[in-house]
């Protein structure tokens, strides 16, 4: 903060704890002429002002003592971080050295293993669920079916490879789809043509006078990504068009949609985000869904 | 023939005026001791507690120790049962049957928990048994205090403080091992192996005990506790208190032992102050009732010794009600202790039926947020759920999981699952639904029960919601 309201909280601060002993000892006795009362009535009961243990006032000046050391040795006084150096990042800091320290030896014991054998040991799995319900669960669900726009990851349908080394790279890397938008260079009727063929090659519907014309312009545009038969492509991403596995929706309009602006769906990387040991551990939990 | 005192009038006049402190320094109170009925009562009180306080930790059960709150695992062992915080209701109960039950007894009996079971009054009563074994009687002490240090002063003070001190341990170590394994502390503290924490707390409860019991044990009645202040809210006309029977006593005055005090126009009392030197709150019973007063009866046994030695009756100071005193009839059984018998009875009543017939399972349904709903192949409609299933019982079980509230509804995922005792289960899973089903309904109760295989009675339900595309356009 500025230092005007560093000041101003300083100032505050010394005044309020200085006029609290002051308010303290300022009314600590009364003149012995005085009536022994303190002067409130309520419905005719008046209220004596008798003496109170001495431990109290002790007690009160013991709180602005301590109050006053507080102030000295942690952050609370404006700009001035305190005599210990405690900040909040230092106190996060050492609860992760903690935890990673704590859990160490529950990873280490993961390390020599392949992705295969963690997927087999129920613990491991457990601990994927956990990790998985924490930083996956967001997009793909909690039951890792997925959502429009995300993928089912218990089927055994992969857009970049279902092996632990691509869902390795997956989890790591991230994934970046890139389908170029196709309005330009096939036109409104051009994309309705495509469309209506890409829904014959899963057998959604059947081949029609639309769907013969658009079968030309797919050889032409598409089949350099989707494959000659359109089953895919897992070095691009290009999904497989022959299933009824739809990752947008399977309906006329979203396919028409995909044609003309293209997909550009992402996959965060989390390489910087975990570690290699929780990586592994997702690896093996997500290799797991899909080998059931 | 009477004295005749002349009166003393104030002649000097009054100086420059002066300020009196309105903190004033604490008297100590030196307590005489004294035997009788009630002290006898308060020992047969006193130590069955105080077995049951020390003793219970070391009691285990099925493995583990009987009585254990463990607190990082949020599970509360009393023998045979394990409570978790979802059973906070239960303890809610029982301070209410507790407070219900401490004013029944208050409104009959006037304030019987702070005389004889508060363990403020137990432990200052054994700490004073240590000053008194230590120190001596109550003109050797106030002797003691008075003069200087010598070898016996610094022997008698560090034998009082050791007694003290250890007896304060014994209680932290004790209190803490309600928390944790006491045969484990009892071995890591001294080894220096317990963590950090249990050191903590053994220490801040010694020292606790060490403070509250040894220095300022009447402070804490006269100035922190709340109950001594809103049980006079409860004493009515016929609640039996310690009192002084003034019509009995006054005028008093002391008097030969064999002479009648009624020739003498004297009162029963004989004004030997024993009743104000037992008192361990320092207050003189004879000046009315007071808030100090704890009814611990110190001065009634100390009168009624007096009595038997003077051959007056017993019961100048007595248990009484002010009706009696004021010599009015005394019904004791009134509408107002009725009442709150009664309600002890009930809420007691209420509690036992649902503790014993608490279920030892529970589920909570928790639907994704991530997701309004998910649209699957063959017109069906998915939401996801992750459902949390505690078995709360003693033993490993198997349960089945159902769902119910929409026609056609199936479970994907797994529908019988197996759960340790005192474990959570998070299981996530996807409730399919025709869309016909929903009939447009785009926000539908659904309900998910889980049932123990083979025991019919143990099942729980927990309800949520179901989101679905609503009326086709």
């Amino acid at each position: 903060m500025t230092s005007f309201w560093s000041a101003y909280i300083i100032v505050l601060t010394a005044i309020t704890i200085v006029g609290t002993y002051w308010l303290l000892f300022g009314n600590r006795s009364r003149p012995s002429d005085s009536e022994a009362k303190t002067g409130h009535v309520y419905d005719g009961i008046e209220e004596y002002d008798n003496p109170l243990p001495a431990w109290w006032l002790y007690m009160f000046v013991i709180t602005g003592v301590f109050g006053v050391g507080y102030l000295v040795a942690f952050p609370g006084l404006g700009n001035f971080q305190g005599l210990l150096g405690w900040s909040q990042e230092g106190q996060w800091k050492r609860e992760v050295q903690r935890a990673e320290a704590r859990f160490e030896p529950v990873f280490a014991a993961y390390r020599d293993k392949s992705i295969e054998q963690i997927a087999a040991d129920p613990q491991a799995v457990r601990m994927g669920q956990r990790l998985f319900a924490n930083n996956c669960s967001v997009c793909h669900g909690s039951d890792a079916r997925g959502s429009v726009g995300f993928p089912n990851l218990t089927d055994a349908d992969w857009l970049y490879g279902g092996s632990p080394e691509a869902i390795h790279a997956t989890l790591v890397n991230g994934r970046q789809a890139a389908m170029p938008p196709w309005e330009a260079a096939l036109g409104d009727q051009g994309v309705t043509n495509v469309a209506h063929y890409v829904r014959t090659l899963s057998g959604a519907e059947p081949a029609s006078a639309e769907s013969a014309a658009g079968e030309a312009q797919f050889k032409m545009f598409c089949v350099a990504c989707h494959g000659a038969d359109g089953k895919g492509n897992q070095m691009l991403g290009a999904p497989n068009l022959a299933d009824n596995i739809w990752l947008y929706g399977g309906d006329l309009e979203t396919i028409k949609h995909a044609l003309r602006k293209g997909r550009n769906g992402q996959m965060p990387a989390f390489g910087e985000q975990l570690s290699e040991d929780k990586i592994r551990l997702l690896t093996a939990y997500v290799y797991s869904l899909s080998s059931q | 023939m009477t004295d005749q005192r002349i009166p003393v009038i104030e002649v000097t006049p009054p100086s420059e005026v002066g300020e009196i402190d309105l903190y004033q320094k604490r008297e100590r109170i030196y307590t005489r001791k004294v035997e009788g009925f009630f002290q006898r009562l308060r020992l047969y009180t006193g130590w069955p507690l105080l077995i049951l306080y020390f003793g219970a930790p070391w009691f285990n059960w099925d493995g583990r120790q009987a009585i254990l709150f463990d607190l990082p695992a949020r599970k509360f062992h009393i023998f045979a049962v394990t409570f978790w915080p979802q059973d906070f209701p239960l303890l809610a109960w029982l301070l209410m049957i507790a407070a219900f039950g401490l004013f029944t007894v208050t409104v009959f009996a006037g304030r019987v928990w702070c005389g004889y079971t508060c363990p403020q009054t137990v432990w200052t009563s054994i700490f004073m048994w240590a000053e008194q074994v230590s120190e001596g009687t109550r003109n050797q002490r106030i002797k003691l205090d008075q003069g200087p240090w010598t070898v016996n002063k610094v022997w008698r003070k560090s034998l009082k403080h050791g007694m003290w001190f250890g007896f304060a341990a014994f209680t932290g170590i004790t209190f803490v091992g309600y928390f944790t394994p006491i045969r484990a502390l009892v071995i890591d503290l001294p080894l220096g192996q317990a963590g950090m924490w249990a050191n903590l707390w053994t220490l801040f409860f010694t020292l606790a005990t060490y403070i509250n019991a040894g220095w300022l044990r009447e402070q804490v009645c006269m100035y922190m506790c709340p109950y001594a202040r809103f049980q006079s809210v409860m004493f009515d006309h016929e609640t039996l208190v310690v009192s002084y029977d003034r019509k009995r006593g006054e005028p008093r005055g002391s008097r030969k032992r064999e002479a009648d005090p009624k020739a003498l126009a004297l009162g029963d009392c004989i004004d030997c102050e024993l009743c104000v030197q037992v008192c361990p709150t320092g207050i003189d019973i004879r000046n009315g009732l007071q808030y100090e007063c704890i009814t611990c009866a110190l001065c009634i046994d100390a009168c009624d010794s007096v009595m038997d030695k003077m051959n007056y009756p017993r019961g100048l100071i007595r248990y009484t009600t002010e009706n009696a005193l004021d010599g009015k009839p005394s019904r004791i059984m009134r509408p107002r202790l009725a009442g709150y018998s009664l309600a002890v009875l009930v809420l007691t009543s209420l509690f036992l039926s649902v503790l014993f017939n608490r279920i030892p399972v529970g589920i909570d349904a928790i639907r994704e947020r991530g997701q309004l709903f998910r649209e699957v192949d063959g017109g069906l409609v998915e939401n996801v759920y992750t459902l949390k299933i505690r078995n709360m019982g003693e033993k490993e079980m198997s349960y089945r999981i159902a769902a119910s509230g929409i026609e056609g509804a199936s479970i994907v995922g797994p529908t019988r699952v197996t759960i340790q005792s005192g474990d959570v289960l998070a299981l996530p899973i996807a409730l399919q639904v025709p869309r016909e089903s929903l009939q447009g309904n785009s926000n539908a109760e659904v309900r998910f029960t889980v049932k123990a295989v083979g025991q019919g009675g143990i099942q729980d339900t927990a309800e949520s919601r179901f989101l679905g595309p609503g009326p086709a356009r």
